[in-house]
């Protein structure tokens, strides 16, 4: 899914201005905000932890990777 | 109790193979209705509404076998995967906050069905309208300090001797130059971190301190000292985005970038009552 397709069906609401949103900042935000809910989620992912702890995982060994700047 | 959902034409209804993924609520009215009618969900499924007791969440159906807790942890596992949902739920999250005060959904907001996304608004009606009422009229801006000890202007190492001791000296000179160069950086990056946090202060609602960001994702070419979210009265985003950015203004080896105008998403974690600052450090 594109901001640009986003932007063409929304049609008369202004399109969002400034760069694209890079994704370590939109991953800052979904991953470690956003409102957690508890309760009648699907059994499986009721623990929500254990989801986050994969995604982070992934990030971290994308981390292990980068050789120190300096 | 009244509940109204909105499925759209030629999809099952809720339950069986499908689940409901939810990526924002907000109040009930034609601006999420709307917005429903016209934006695609994640991998361009259509949303549709789910409203209970004057409270409406945007949600879509997804399959069930992506989006169980095995589906949806082999998608983390795919980064460009994660990058295409990220973005699906931010495009959804991102257009209704432009139109209407909304609490954006942690990723992977997953429920068997409507049924049980309208339960939970009714169940937890008071803290959903607490939330968006602290939330109203404000925005979300993310502000980073770097501290890049090679953008700041060194003195040349002094040309001597390219051999014998003169050469030892002059490697050793240029090592303590370029620790002295770092730790300047270093410490005028902090600097401006300890002015952002003067100048938020009376002026943001709340603050919330990310991790600093690392890694192959972190394009930036300087070290993330600070990485932080506040939380910004709407007609003061402008004014603090320019004031924040001019912090580095002239300060070698250091620079400030601020994003946003975002949707509220570091700051609709928790029930207020669990953040009687209003912020916290993570």
């Amino acid at each position: 899914m594109s901001a640009d397709l986003v932007g063409g069906v929304l049609g008369p609401s202004e399109p969002r201005e400034g760069p694209p949103v890079a994704l370590i900042d939109l991953l800052d935000r979904l991953l470690n905000g956003g409102a957690v809910l508890t309760g009648d989620l699907v059994l499986s992912i009721a623990d929500v932890d254990l989801v986050h702890i994969n995604l982070r995982a992934v990030i971290r060994s994308i981390t292990g990777e980068e050789p120190a700047p300096w | 109790m009244s509940t109204r959902t909105d499925t759209p034409d030629g999809l099952p209804g809720p339950g069986g193979d499908q689940l409901t993924y939810v990526y924002a609520v907000g109040r009930e009215g034609p601006a999420l209705h709307g917005l429903a009618a016209r934006l695609p969900g994640v991998d361009g499924r259509p949303l549709h509404a789910v409203g209970a007791d004057g409270l409406c969440a945007l949600v879509s159906l997804v399959p069930a076998d992506t989006f169980s807790e095995q589906g949806l942890a082999a998608q983390m596992e795919d980064l460009a995967r994660l990058e295409t949902l990220a973005r699906s739920h931010h495009a959804v999250v991102d257009a209704a906050f432009a139109e209407t005060p909304v609490l954006p959904m942690r990723l992977a907001t997953v429920y068997l069905d409507d049924a049980r996304v309208a339960g939970m608004l009714v169940r937890r009606r008071g803290e959903f309208e607490d939330l968006l009422g602290r939330l109203e009229g404000h925005v979300e801006l993310g502000m980073k300090v770097y501290a890049d000890p090679r953008t700041a202007d060194t003195p040349a190492p002094a040309a001597v001797a390219s051999s014998g001791a003169g050469a030892g000296r002059a490697y050793l000179e240029r090592r303590r130059a370029t620790r002295r160069r770092d730790q300047d950086a270093y410490r005028a990056a902090s600097d401006v971190v300890g002015r952002a946090a003067q100048l938020t202060q009376g002026v943001v609602a709340s603050r919330v301190v990310h991790r600093p960001q690392e890694g192959q994702l972190a394009s930036h070419s300087g070290v993330n000292v600070a990485n932080e979210a506040y939380l910004v009265p709407r007609a003061r985003t402008e004014e603090l985005r320019r004031a924040l950015t001019a912090l580095a203004d002239g300060v070698p080896g250091v620079s400030v970038e601020v994003t946003g105008p975002w949707a509220p998403y570091s700051f609709a974690t928790a029930p207020p009552a669990e953040h009687p600052d209003g912020g916290e450090g993570r």
